[in-house]
């Protein structure tokens, strides 16, 4: 046991580095993970879907999704995991740090780009670098489909009204002919550049642990 | 010239200096408006005193406070971001007890040590006194914070915390300034612990009592415009009088008056606005803004008259001098002070700049005023002198800072309030941040705001709308949809123009033809429409269906100034019937701080995008490889088959 420990905390300091999480909020998030994992290496999406208070999340899917996803990795491998391990669990989780006092702008900026990122990933789901009227479709249909005064009908129309939005702003001199493919990164940058994401897109970590008294298990 | 009834020359006084006041919009915007009006009061103030040789008008403090200050805070309490806030809660409380009690003490305590330093020479104010004095200058003004910072724009989040501040702290001035007024009358010796304990718990009893009474007059502001369908002339009517009425009650049981008017109008903005017919709304916000820009004036020019009176000019050079010292020192290090703590527990701290801006924004005002001159002349002696020295201190701040505070942003290159309103993908995104960070909380196991956001908003989804919206505004409720309605509806008119600009003019002329375009919307439309559902009986008297028609649309006016200068009558026509007959989307009001500009959404850019867009043919410019596009069933569809043949 004590080797054990000495190694997974010589692991938690590389995490520290890779991730920009403190050690204690770390070790939080490592008792959250064997909670979900039911104390083993690795969880797969049967484990996060079994979060009772997910349930009622009209994106869950796409959330959830969203951590398999190796393009979160900050690596350049396209496709999805089957089953993650801490590491991967942390880095995804990293995309949702607040800033500090501490960080420059040079780093909220690439802090910012990370999330945009993020974004983009969950959206375009076929992995093209592209968010095409499918692929949002999916995403706005989801997300209406738990409010109840909204049928599917409505929720589609909607994605095609949000993307012809998107469409006339930034490709103005298009031909009657000409092809939309879809939302590219630059694009979706622009659209979100107004919402401020460094303030909004975060959640606070905590370095006590709290796992005990979320009673969502 | 004998000027009877203060108030109603000054409404005269301040219709004259509103249209000065326009006429020179260049000026205003480098000297806010409260300080040339804290000017022409001078002026003003100088002539009557030239011509009677007495003062006859003074703020009296029974005037403003239950005359003037009511409406200024109804009105911002009703337009107040709620989500905004909400988020910010913690700091603005933390600033409005923490700030203003260290603001009391400290100016209390230094104050009484220079006296007893001999720096104030020789006047009759013990400790007890100046604890007093202290606490009535302690308060950051929301007359003068909005008057001020109207001009200046300065981005949300600041803002919120400052006037939050300033609304909030009214529970905490009013429980020091009763508790030391008591201890003042009981005399030093009979202060004990027993009282001091007394003067605790009514900060608590104050606070929150104001807060819940307020609470619940919104609820039942909110109830009433649910049942009010059938007298919708006299809705608007009700909200003035029950916010009063909570001012009013909140008084006599010796609560937060302020707390009680700002939490009704907080609560009850959503359901007011949603149940209430649009001209009904429009009505409400409008009259606020009139009363409340009325009083600001009203306030601000008398404060201007209050100066010039003999009677009450005792100078003292220290006291004076030490005080606007001491204040502004105090509100700087207290502002530093809580921010440093503050910004360990916040998601996205407050940087320098605006916590500079935040110390320098803490203006004192009217209410301060008001206070002072409620004083018992009989146990404070030196009554004139606090009152003096009151109306210098907020001279300095409503002029000196307010002049200054635009410069200062622009100097500092504080973070401006965004003013565009949000296109429809990023309505759709907020949407999607809000429950993605909820997932993210919940798989981490944490409990945190979003989580927190989450579960008040099931609730109030499920109870609260269900006891307080009307049936109808339920359904109308979803803001996406709304927007998305509105979006449409432009379509449809694309529709309808270009039908019978290709010569289908039996469209307008038609009479049934005009049954028959309802009919085809109408199912498309059925559920979310029961109010013109009912109107059906109407339909041969275009008239009535339109006075009946109480939802307009805003896109709708603007489109049609565009209209009426690019085309002619036809189109106004096929526009008239639009209106008449199809479902629109609520107005989206947006919040704005000023007073002056009232702006409906718009945005010229957007109605113009949207223009574009409908000028190309729809889905045809948006092909997305082999997509087997099902146009959605809605009005869009006609409007590309149509255009089919033409492209």
């Amino acid at each position: 046991m004590g080797a054990k420990q000495t190694r997974s905390e010589h692991d938690h300091q590389d995490l520290v580095e890779k991730t920009g999480f403190s050690v204690e909020q770390i070790q939080n998030l490592h008792k959250r993970f064997q909670q979900l994992s039911g104390n083993e290496e690795t969880i797969s999406r049967e484990h996060l879907k079994n979060i009772p208070a997910l349930a009622n999340n009209p994106i869950r899917m796409q959330i959830i999704e969203a951590f398999f996803d190796k393009r979160n990795q900050h690596g350049n491998e396209l496709g999805s995991y089957e089953t993650i391990g801490f590491e991967e669990f942390l880095m995804v989780m990293s995309h949702f740090r607040p800033p500090t006092l501490r960080t420059t702008t040079e780093e909220k900026e690439t802090m910012r780009k990370e999330k945009v990122r993020f974004l983009f990933n969950m959206h375009d789901t076929d992995g093209d670098g592209k968010i095409t009227l499918a692929e949002y479709r999916k995403v706005v249909e989801e997300l209406l489909s738990k409010s109840g005064t909204i049928e599917q009908e409505a929720a589609r129309a909607i994605a095609d009204a949000a993307m012809l939005e998107v469409a006339s702003t930034n490709v103005p001199n298009m031909g009657p002919d000409d092809f939309y493919e879809g939302i590219t990164f630059e694009h979706f940058e622009q659209i979100l550049k107004d919402l401020e994401m460094e303030s909004r897109m975060h959640i606070r970590f905590l370095d006590v642990n709290t796992a005990k008294v979320h009673c969502g298990k | 010239m004998q000027w009877r009834d203060p108030t109603h020359s000054g409404y005269l006084f301040r219709l004259s200096t509103d249209y000065i006041i326009e006429a020179n919009h260049n000026v205003t915007n480098y000297i806010p408006e409260s300080a040339l009006l804290i000017c022409f009061g001078f002026i003003l103030g100088g002539i009557i005193w030239g011509a009677d040789k007495v003062q006859t008008f003074a703020l009296s403090p029974r005037v403003f406070f239950f005359y003037l200050l009511p409406q200024i805070i109804l009105d911002t309490g009703y337009s107040m971001p709620n989500k905004l806030f909400f988020t910010n809660l913690g700091g603005i409380l933390v600033y409005a007890i923490i700030g203003t009690c260290w603001n009391a003490a400290s100016l209390g305590l230094s104050l009484w040590g220079c006296h007893q330093g001999g720096a104030m020479g020789d006047i009759d104010i013990g400790l007890l006194q100046y604890l007093l004095f202290g606490s009535l200058m302690a308060a950051v003004d929301p007359v003068a914070v909005i008057a001020v910072f109207e001009q200046v724009h300065v981005n949300e989040v600041l803002f919120i915390m400052v006037f939050g501040e300033s609304l909030l702290n009214d529970g905490v001035t009013v429980v020091l300034f009763n508790v030391f007024d008591a201890f003042v009358s009981l005399g030093g010796g009979a202060i004990d612990a027993k009282e001091i304990i007394k003067g605790i718990v009514s900060f608590f009893v104050v606070a929150f009592g104001g807060s819940l009474l307020g609470f619940v007059f919104g609820l039942l502001v909110s109830l009433l415009t649910r049942c009010t369908k059938n007298i919708q002339i006299i809705e608007p009517g009700f909200i003035f009088v029950l916010g009063y009425l909570a001012y009013l009650t909140a008084e006599m049981l010796s609560l937060s008056s302020i707390l009680s008017i700002v939490f009704c109008g907080i609560c009850c903005q959503k359901y007011i606005n949603s149940n209430m017919n649009e001209n009904s709304v429009q009505t409400v916000r409008y009259a606020m803004k009139v009363f409340a820009n009325g009083s600001e004036t009203i306030i601000f020019v008398f404060l201007g008259i209050s100066a010039i009176d003999k009677t009450i000019w005792v100078w003292n050079t220290g006291f004076i001098l030490l005080t606007l010292l001491f204040i502004f020192v105090y509100r700087f290090i207290g502002v530093f002070f809580l921010t440093w703590i503050l910004n360990r527990y916040r998601l996205v701290p407050l940087d320098f700049v605006e916590q500079l801006i935040l110390g320098y924004g803490g203006l004192r005002g009217a209410v301060a005023y008001g206070l002072a001159a409620m004083l018992d002349e009989t146990k404070v002696k030196e009554k004139n002198l606090m009152v003096c020295t009151t109306l210098i201190v907020v001279y300095f701040t409503v002029i000196l800072q307010g002049v200054t505070m635009k410069p200062l942003v622009n100097w500092l290159k504080v973070k401006r309030a965004a003013i565009t309103e949000l296109t429809l993908i990023e309505k759709v995104q907020n949407r999607v941040f809000d429950h993605m960070l909820v997932a993210i909380e919940d798989i981490s196991g944490q409990i945190g705001h979003n989580y927190m956001r989450d579960k008040w908003r099931n609730f109030e989804e499920k109870w609260m709308s269900w006891l307080l919206l009307k049936p109808s505004a339920r359904k109308k409720q979803d803001h996406l949809f709304n927007v998305f309605h509105q979006l449409n509806l432009q379509d449809a008119m694309e529709y309808v123009t270009k039908g019978e600009r290709r010569g289908s003019l039996e469209f307008i002329r038609n009479e049934s033809a005009f049954i028959d375009f309802k009919k085809r919307f109408d199912e498309d439309f059925a559920d979310a429409m029961p109010d013109i559902m009912a109107d059906k009986a109407d339909e041969q008297d275009g008239a009535s269906a339109r006075r009946r028609d109480t939802i307009s649309s805003v896109s709708l006016e603007m489109h049609e100034q565009n209209m009426r200068g690019l085309r002619g009558a036809d189109e106004i026509n096929s526009h008239h019937l639009l209106q008449q007959h199809l479902y629109k989307g609520k107005k989206q009001h947006r919040h704005r701080y000023s007073r002056s500009h009232f702006d409906i959404n718009q945005d010229e850019n957007e109605v113009q995008e949207i223009f574009q867009r409908t000028m190309r043919s729809r889905l045809e410019s948006f092909k997305s490889g082999k997509m087997g596009v099902a146009p959605p069933k809605t009005i869009t569809k006609h409007t590309k088959r149509e255009q089919q043949p033409k492209v």
